[in-house]
């Protein structure tokens, strides 16, 4: 992924660091970083099919291993649409996000890697996140008739509805989910480690938000 | 009938049925668990496969965000139920990642070891199904009983035959009881004479061959390009192996073949298979020889529990015991895509952390999600019986590929 794309003319010392300046350079491309050794950019919605179709073919990402939607509820573009690649051929991983909201559709990469469809099912099945050209857009993980998107932050863990069988109508019928003791989340979340800043702190730590 | 005893005459309806598509599964023994798949026919050729996926569903991932890291690492051995401890190699290397912290050199040879033990019992099955699936009924019943001896040394380091719940993130659960490498020593020697007789039983089949030697062929471009991993790919042509490409733990100190094959049918993922069992106790055999005592989890106490007896005598070590099963560690903020080579391809765990003690979200990335969805691709223009012999070549598990 170096080679072809970087300039073969560099100085010495590059300043930069050749995977940067090469994935930098991608139109649409709005950050390259690499926390915790993992390569990660941060792209344009609009950049969509067109950087993907470079990165497969320019830098040899031949797989899509993964296709993901991360939900950030206070986000003004609330989800994350995350595509891990993989290139067989340099032995390379790279990640890249997408930002989008709950209306606007993302570009479906099927047309790159056949092997997006599911994934960007699942993605639209567990998120709500639509994905513009994709050709089948059924629900994929969720049951026949399914409504809501759990994975979503809003999305409660114990959902609306449940299935239990109807002996009058012999059939299994769905119902409001009814909990014999109301759903417990326990706040584990240390006060001494946890929080950053305690009540009455603020003017120490230098105010909080 | 009914209408005509009502009416004395017998009404005449025409009914048109489309008797070319067939409902298979979700409750076909071949399906491999709660595969429904809608077949399109023309005669016996299958012309459209569309899986029907999710009917095990458990929301694992939706699970996962409400539980500590601690706890959220149980659900891994329930995904792909045929290799726990593949599944939960893989979070444990996560949240490693993201806590920044190394196992030990002895808890990194264990799992090194039962990764590989694992691998073996997932490759029994996958052998066993594959036969039974094709009409072979011997290898099946062998496979199961090789596997038994397997699960026993499960049992042995966990107390479980399969929801092991062993891998940690720092180490494993507890070191393996004395004796145990002996024993596993004793087995790797035991083992390659059946893998030979189920090669004498299989290999050279005629019937064997006849329904696995060129069905779902897949060029390694195509096995690229739909995202296979693991022995379906290997089986391709394309020498891919992330023990080897991107090493983790100790795989990066032994020495091991990585099988390929050179058609892509069903016949070649079938021998990897049977190769990659040779490996695995290759791979066995050398990590016995150099695994040595010391600690089996990381000694950071804000990780992994004091010792029982510690306990007892320190108020300190009490408090860490009881901070860590309540509260359990806080994971800074961050991301990882952390894959293992999982028996069935490459396993990953997508794992964000917002510095709190529970995962932000946890994408599990199942290695037959990618597999089964070419099945179309597999199967077009194959016979209806192929598609079993497909499907149990993809050696696909619902537990993972649904979460």
């Amino acid at each position: 992924m170096t080679d072809e794309n970087s300039a073969p003319e560099a100085a010495p010392e590059p300043v930069v660091d050749p995977h940067v300046a090469a994935l930098s350079a991608l139109p649409g491309v709005k950050s390259v970083s690499r926390p915790l050794g993992e390569w990660v950019i941060e792209a344009e919605r609009a950049a969509s099919p067109a950087l993907f179709l470079t990165l497969r073919d320019g830098f040899a990402f031949e797989q899509v291993m993964d296709v993901c939607g991360v939900d950030y509820l206070d986000r003004e573009e609330r989800f994350e649409v995350v595509y891990n690649l993989l290139s067989v051929s340099k032995n390379q991983r790279l990640r890249v996000i997408i930002r989008t909201d709950a209306q606007t559709p993302v570009a479906s990469v099927t047309g790159v890697w056949p092997s997006a469809g599911w994934w960007e099912r699942e993605t639209y099945d567990l998120f709500g996140i639509r994905f513009e050209g994709l050709a089948d857009h059924r629900r994929i993980l969720t049951d026949y008739g399914f409504e809501g998107h759990p994975l979503r932050k809003d999305f409660p863990l114990t959902g609306f509805v449940e299935v239990h069988y109807d002996e009058a109508r012999k059939e299994v019928v769905y119902d409001k989910v009814q909990l014999a003791q109301e759903f417990r989340n326990f706040d584990f979340l240390s006060p001494w480690e946890g929080m950053t800043t305690l009540p009455g702190d603020e003017k120490a730590r230098g105010g909080a938000k | 009938m009914s209408d005509t005893q009502v009416t004395g005459v017998p009404v005449k309806r025409t009914v048109e049925i489309d008797n070319h598509t067939i409902n298979f599964g979700p409750q076909h023994p071949a399906a491999h668990g709660v595969l429904r798949l809608i077949l399109e026919m023309d005669g016996e050729v299958i012309e459209r496969a569309d899986p029907h996926i999710g009917l095990l569903h458990r929301g694992t991932e939706k699970l996962i965000e409400y539980k500590s890291y601690m706890q959220a690492l149980p659900y891994f051995d329930r995904l792909d139920y045929v290799s726990p401890m593949g599944c939960e190699y893989a979070f444990a290397l996560a949240t490693e990642k993201l806590l920044g912290i190394e196992a030990p050199e002895r808890a990194q040879w264990i799992r090194v070891i039962f990764a590989e033990i694992t691998r073996t019992l997932n490759h029994l099955l996958a052998i066993a199904h594959f036969a039974v699936d094709v009409g072979a009924i011997t290898p099946g019943l062998w496979g199961y009983e090789e596997r038994e001896e397997l699960l026993e040394f499960h049992e042995a380091v966990s107390g479980a035959r399969f929801h092991a719940n062993y891998f940690r993130a720092g180490g494993v659960a507890k070191d393996m009881p004395a004796g145990m490498e002996a024993d596993l020593l004793a087995w790797t020697e035991r083992f390659p004479k059946f893998i030979k007789e189920v090669e004498d039983l299989l290999n050279a089949n005629r019937i064997w061959k006849q329904r696995t030697v060129d069905i779902g062929v897949i060029s390694a471009q195509d096995a690229l390009a739909w995202g296979f991993s693991g022995p379906p790919l290997r089986a391709s042509g394309v020498a891919w192996d992330l023990r080897r490409a991107q090493p983790y733990d100790k795989y990066a100190e032994v020495e091991f073949d990585v099988p390929i094959g050179l058609h892509g049918d069903c016949y070649d993922r079938y021998l990897i298979r049977i190769a990659e069992m040779k490996e695995s106790v290759k791979i066995i055999r050398q990590a016995l020889a150099k695994i040595k005592p010391g600690p089996v989890k990381i000694q950071d106490r804000k990780f992994a529990s004091p010792p029982r007896a510690e306990m007892k005598r320190s108020m300190e070590a009490l408090i860490h015991h009881f901070k860590l099963y309540t509260e359990g560690y806080h994971v800074p903020a961050g991301a990882t895509y952390t894959a293992v080579e999982a028996p069935k391809g490459e396993f990953g765990v997508y794992l964000v952390a917002d510095g709190t003690n529970r995962p932000y979200r946890c994408k599990i990335r199942p290695t037959g999600f990618a597999h089964l969805q070419a099945a179309e691709k597999l199967t077009k223009g194959h016979m209806l019986a192929d598609m079993v012999a497909i499907l149990g070549s993809l050696d696909i598990v619902f537990g993972e590929i649904d979460r």
